[in-house]
């Protein structure tokens, strides 16, 4: 099963290499709005596996969904709603939440500042 | 089946292998306590989780603490349906005040403040919660071993993975370190690691047990169910979990009626039944020879019961479950683990602003797979791919439920392999991404659907892997599924 897996993983390597392979500069922009550092190797990791299945996936371009309606859920419920009511939670709870904050002043929770350095981000 | 003679002198050598059933009758004839059945788990567990890694937290203090308590209330004859019995849970399931991990680093140190519905259901009927258990992290994977915590071996055979993603809690159901356990199934989760570890595991109808409490992986597919060691245990726990939950809203009311109750039954009380097997499950490359035989002899079994009619069938959307799969749950997924940002809890990175502090916390915080399928999510996203990623799967999605509902109008239920082989070799998929996903080649077509299907241990390879039945049921035919299963087991 592995070698068949390696063969059809080889050839929708280089398939995609030459159609549609992700390049670094698309995976560190990807990366970029996931908010998540990468280094090097695994840019090119995921440059390589993200066209791989990426690939893999575009097999459902086979099938005909014209006219065909999307599923977002599956439960047949609809318009499920509640009173939006603020509901008070017990002291206990607050400080709870209170201490599992990674760092704090008193009750605050500490973060870094929001406005500034915003060339950093896209 | 698997059963025990209760009327046997019982000594401490096996308590830990008891049923629910087993042990809720021996602590109610005072054979036994429940200080006495924790502690038969908790050896069990240090004797054997250093070779197997299937808890990441074991709450020995907690428990033996609980056990004393359920004593008690057995002793004011106040026993309810768990009471004094010990259990176990998936790592990304949040039980209240105990450390809730997730199995990834980002949650090392998360004490959960609340705590998810179906644990809190259980905990109130009396069950001893003794530890948390490893898993793929945030459940993405088919193996363990995406689990920053290390891999879990099976029990069964060491050199061999537990499955995943609830892979601790099965290897710790099938190695008796505790007496039940409850994982998340959001493609195959609970069904193909029961499967690799010989044990009974539901995925739910989604929406028959509530998703609050559970570290959201895929909204909309995500289950909780039982791993236990019998579909009579199973059908005992769906009784306790099921039901609507103002906290999550996609939840159902449970049956009213008397005979949709979840139970197990004999095969006299079968009325005629329809079984298919679809043909699809039976063709994919890389199918071992020795699971087609097994599951084939199980067939042939079954035939000879009385008033059961097993048919052919096809299933010609089968293939695309995966694509479907791989673009819905990374999208999701990656939707839901914004949520991961060391700012509220968790544990967070020093950087010098605040987008370093995301993206380097997360970077230290997940497994390489977390990474991957965030990366995948918010790709297929992003703009201008959403159309012809996200939505397409969805379409696509739509025509495997239709596949399901044209099958249903024929039969009463679906019979399959769980797998497509047993348990493989640790390490030995690691490397290649397509090969694991294909891994949940049979589990993730019910999971797309919403569809409720069991995995029912119904022999061993020659080696003494075990292989599973899976068993696939409309929406909601839970009581079937378990009826049905309980034949087959």
């Amino acid at each position: 099963m592995l070698k068949l897996f390696q063969v059809f993983y080889l050839s929708y390597f280089w398939y995609n290499i030459f159609r549609m392979a992700l390049t670094t500069k698309v995976i560190e922009q990807v990366a970029a709005l996931a908010r998540l550092e990468l280094s090097e190797k695994e840019k090119k990791m995921y440059a390589e596996q993200l066209s791989v299945v990426l690939g893999y996936i575009g097999m459902l371009n086979d099938v005909n969904t014209d006219n065909v309606i999307e599923t977002s859920q599956v439960t047949g419920l609809e318009d499920v709603t509640r009173e939006d009511k603020v509901v008070e939670r017990s002291e206990e709870i607050k400080k709870k939440l209170i201490e599992i904050f990674p760092d704090r002043v008193g009750r605050l929770l500490k973060v870094k500042a929001v406005f500034e350095n915003t060339d950093a981000q896209i | 089946m698997r059963r025990f003679n209760t009327n046997a002198q019982i000594t401490d050598m096996y308590l830990n292998k008891l049923t629910i059933k087993e042990a809720s009758e021996g602590l109610k004839k005072k054979k036994f306590t429940s200080v006495e059945l924790t502690q038969a788990c908790l050896a069990r567990i240090k004797k054997r989780n250093p070779e197997i890694n299937a808890f990441i937290s074991i709450f020995e203090e907690q428990a033996l603490e609980e056990a004393k308590k359920a004593d008690e209330m057995i002793k004011k004859k106040k026993q309810k349906a768990l009471t004094g019995i010990p259990f176990c849970v998936k790592d990304a399931i949040n039980t209240l005040d105990r450390r809730s991990t997730g199995s990834a680093k980002i949650l090392d140190n998360y004490i959960s403040p609340y705590e998810a519905t179906v644990i809190r259901k259980i905990r109130e009927q009396g069950a001893v919660l003794i530890g948390k258990n490893n898993c793929d992290a945030f459940g993405h994977g088919a193996s363990n071993e995406n689990s920053m915590y290390g891999p879990v071996k099976n029990p069964h055979d060491l050199t061999k993975v537990a499955g995943g993603s609830s892979g601790g809690t099965a290897a710790a159901v099938a190695d008796d370190m505790c007496i039940f356990g409850i994982g998340e199934d959001t493609g195959g989760s609970i069904r193909q690691p029961a499967a690799f570890c010989g044990i009974v595991g539901l995925r739910p109808s989604y929406g028959r047990n509530s998703r609050y409490g559970i570290m959201p992986m895929a909204s909309s597919l995500d289950t909780v169910g039982p791993l236990t060691k019998t579909v009579e245990d199973t059908a005992i726990l769906m009784e306790i979990m099921a039901g609507h939950d103002p906290l999550d809203a996609t939840t159902v009311e449970s049956p009213k009626r008397r005979d949709a109750k979840f139970c197990v039954c004999t095969e006299k009380s079968i009325k005629s039944l329809r079984v298919g097997v679809p043909r699809e499950y039976f063709s994919v490359d890389g199918m071992d020879e020795e699971v087609k035989r097994v599951i084939e002899k199980e067939i042939e079994k079954l035939k000879k019961l009385r008033n059961l009619e097993i048919v052919e069938v096809s299933l010609p959307m089968t293939k695309y479950a995966i694509p479907v799969y791989y673009i819905i749950v990374p999208s999701e997924d990656s939707s839901n683990l914004g949520r991961l940002d060391g700012i509220r809890y968790g544990v967070r990175a020093d950087a010098k602003n605040l987008y370093d502090t995301y993206a380097k916390t997360r970077a230290r915080g997940f497994p390489e797979e977390v990474k991957r399928r965030i990366m995948i999510g918010t790709y297929a996203l992003s703009a201008g791919y959403f159309d012809a990623y996200y939505r397409k799967a969805q379409k696509v999605r739509t025509l495997i439920i239709k596949d399901f509902e044209c099958v249903f109008s024929d039969v009463d239920l679906l019979i399959t392999p769980t797998t497509p082989t047993p348990a493989f070799g640790i390490g030995e998929k690691k490397d290649n991404v397509l090969a694991m996903y294909l891994a949940d080649v049979f589990v993730s077509p019910a999971a797309v659907a919403g569809l409720p299907a069991i995995s029912v241990p119904v022999g061993n390879t020659k080696k003494g892997l075990p292989v599973g039945l899976q068993i696939i049921g409309p929406r909601l035919s839970e009581d079937l599924v378990l009826k049905f299963a309980n034949l087959c087991e």
